[in-house]
């Protein structure tokens, strides 16, 4: 949906990158796309040829990465790195992408951005970076723009600077945002929209307040106990008992049944996604769906 | 004896020595009667067209070979390119020459067996790559010299190019919706070049010093050829002067090495220095 932004909440290893990855058509081999669809405006990515494909990264859907670290070529100046990305998918000469150039550095607060267009990636901390990168996100005013944990390498206080600067430029440049995070302050700040995700698959979607305020499904309620801020203070923190099972080896049914205290034969049945009774658009993958915290 | 200043001790031959070389002068050829140094300048540019023939072989070979290697590690063709290039290490050297002759002199004909052929003036060069007779004089000799050089650039690139292919900022590029021929060609490329330039900057030194074989066998009249020449006469000054010229030479090629990091890597330009940093 345009202009909205979507919260991908799950632990380490629950699939949110790879499922970024699967959208540009950028899995790594040996892994690869199953089976299913990818619609982007109604149209199923995953027909397009290579060439529509490359013409959609970084013009209609453009990614933001988790490490600012890595993402940008150590080795080329920023400016040959933004331009390039210009000419990709604009018939424009050298200069006029360079104009575009300072003028997205500019807009992402960097500071003397004709300066900083021709040095390279080591001169730039790691918030700067990330902004460079968010720049280069932008430039062609993406319909989409995933974004992969790009705040979990950077300290609180530009963390909330980038958070609140990439959902004001979203909504000048109307679009819409896939957050991947396992923070779930970080979704209950900006997402319409929340998704859980666990051992590869959603368990649970729906609106933010939905979700985080009735969650349907055990895990997003174990999620959210595990917050320290929900919990009154001296008390211990609440865990999900165990690890997340390996994907290679998934449990039949419920994937989630090992570590869920309500689990009974039934989940040994893979389950559906059932909505919510109070809210039709919030749905669950869950055999005993909570509500108020309990199963109903 | 006398007038080679042969009958002092060893300590003040070499006082002498010291002395006269640090002027520039490394002694005279007892063979010839000439300075030492004119005779291998005299012999130095034929030495130096085979081994930048060959290092631009190596490289212009191995480099493409060694990204196809490193892209496709799996095909057929890139596991032959990685196999062909361990021949390339572990086949002497001398008994490849030989049989590039055997090959293509004595067998197919196609190639003159050696000597260095009609040179040519250009530019007040003179040079045997200006003349065909010259250029297919080189081709065998060059050949033979490049084959190691090259089977090192072949196993560099592509270790380089696997190494480089998962990085983020390659991924990054790629999400950009950068062409793939411009992924490879300048974000993976300039990435790896610098251990390239290393060693090539090296095996260039060991490449004009070390052509010893390759000369004796193809009979080119190079500063190796010399040098063979001038052991079995015992024509000690010469073989001085060359050691003092390779020797030069080697700090000469690795100051260029160092130089040409800092135009490959902005990372290590000292006048960079002010920014961020990591």
């Amino acid at each position: 949906m345009r202009g909205k932004i979507l919260g991908l909440v799950g632990e380490s290893g629950s699939g949110k990158t790879v499922t970024g990855f699967s959208i540009l058509g950028l899995v790594e081999k040996p892994g690869r796309i199953e089976q299913g669809r990818i619609l982007f405006n109604g149209s199923d990515l995953r027909r397009a040829s290579p060439e529509e494909l490359r013409d959609i990264r970084g013009n209609r859907i453009s990614m933001i990465f988790q490490d600012p670290m890595m993402t940008l070529n150590p080795v080329l100046r920023i400016d040959t790195q933004m331009i390039e990305t210009i000419r990709a998918h604009k018939k424009i000469s050298y200069d006029d992408a360079r104009v575009l150039a300072r003028d997205a550095l500019g807009k992402v607060g960097i500071p003397s951005p004709d300066e900083r267009l021709a040095a390279y990636p080591h001169q730039f901390s790691g918030g700067m970076r990330q902004r460079v990168a968010i720049a280069i996100a932008l430039l062609h005013k993406p319909e989409l723009i995933i974004a992969d944990e790009p705040t979990t390498a950077l300290d609180v206080t530009i963390q909330a600077q980038i958070l609140s600067e990439v959902q004001k430029l979203c909504r000048e440049v109307g679009t819409a945002l896939i957050w991947v995070t396992h923070d779930l302050s970080v979704v209950a700040a900006i997402a319409d929209q929340i998704c859980v995700m666990y051992a590869g698959r959603i368990v649970e979607r729906g609106s933010t307040e939905s979700v985080l305020d009735g969650p349907s499904h055990p895990y997003t309620n174990g999620l959210i106990h595990s917050v320290p801020g929900n919990n009154r203070p001296g008390t211990p923190l609440q865990q999900i008992p165990g690890v997340m099972p390996s994907l290679l080896s998934l449990p039949v049914g419920c994937s989630f049944r090992q570590r869920c205290r309500y689990a009974d034969s039934m989940c040994m049945a893979e389950p559906e996604f059932n909505a919510v009774e109070t809210n039709r658009d919030h749905i669950a993958r869950c055999w005993h769906p909570l509500a108020e915290g309990r199963p109903a | 004896m006398k007038a080679l200043g042969l009958d002092r001790p060893i300590w003040d031959q070499y006082i002498i020595f010291l002395t006269n070389a640090l002027q520039g002068d490394v002694g005279r050829s007892f063979v010839f009667n000439t300075p030492a140094i004119d005779l291998i300048l005299l012999r130095l540019p034929a030495t130096l067209e085979l081994a930048i023939t060959a290092l631009i072989l190596a490289n212009v070979l191995g480099i493409p070979l060694g990204l196809y290697a490193g892209l496709k590690p799996e095909s057929v063709a890139g596991r032959s390119v990685m196999a062909g290039s361990i021949l390339g290490f572990s086949l002497p050297g001398f008994w490849v020459k030989v049989s590039l002759i055997m090959l293509f002199a004595v067998e197919l004909d196609w190639l003159p067996a050696g000597g260095r052929g009609e040179t040519a003036t250009f530019l007040g060069i003179t040079s045997s790559l200006f003349t065909v007779d010259g250029l297919r004089h080189i081709i065998l000799p060059a050949t033979g010299l490049s084959l190691f050089t090259m089977a090192l650039v072949i196993r560099l690139t592509s270790a380089g190019v696997r190494e480089t292919l998962p990085m983020d900022f390659i991924k990054f590029a790629r999400a950009k919706g950068l062409r793939e021929s411009r992924v490879i060609s300048v974000h993976v490329l300039k990435n790896i070049l610098i251990p390239i330039v290393t060693v090539v900057g090296l095996e260039f030194g060991g490449l004009v010093a070390f052509t010893v074989i390759t000369e004796s066998i193809f009979s080119w009249p190079g500063m190796g050829k010399l040098l063979i020449d001038s052991i079995n006469f015992l024509d000690r000054p010469v073989i001085v002067a060359y050691i003092v010229l390779v020797a030069t030479m080697f700090i000469g090629i690795n100051l260029v090495v160092d130089l040409v990091y800092a135009v490959l890597d902005p990372r290590v330009r000292l006048s960079d220095a002010g920014g961020a940093g990591t």
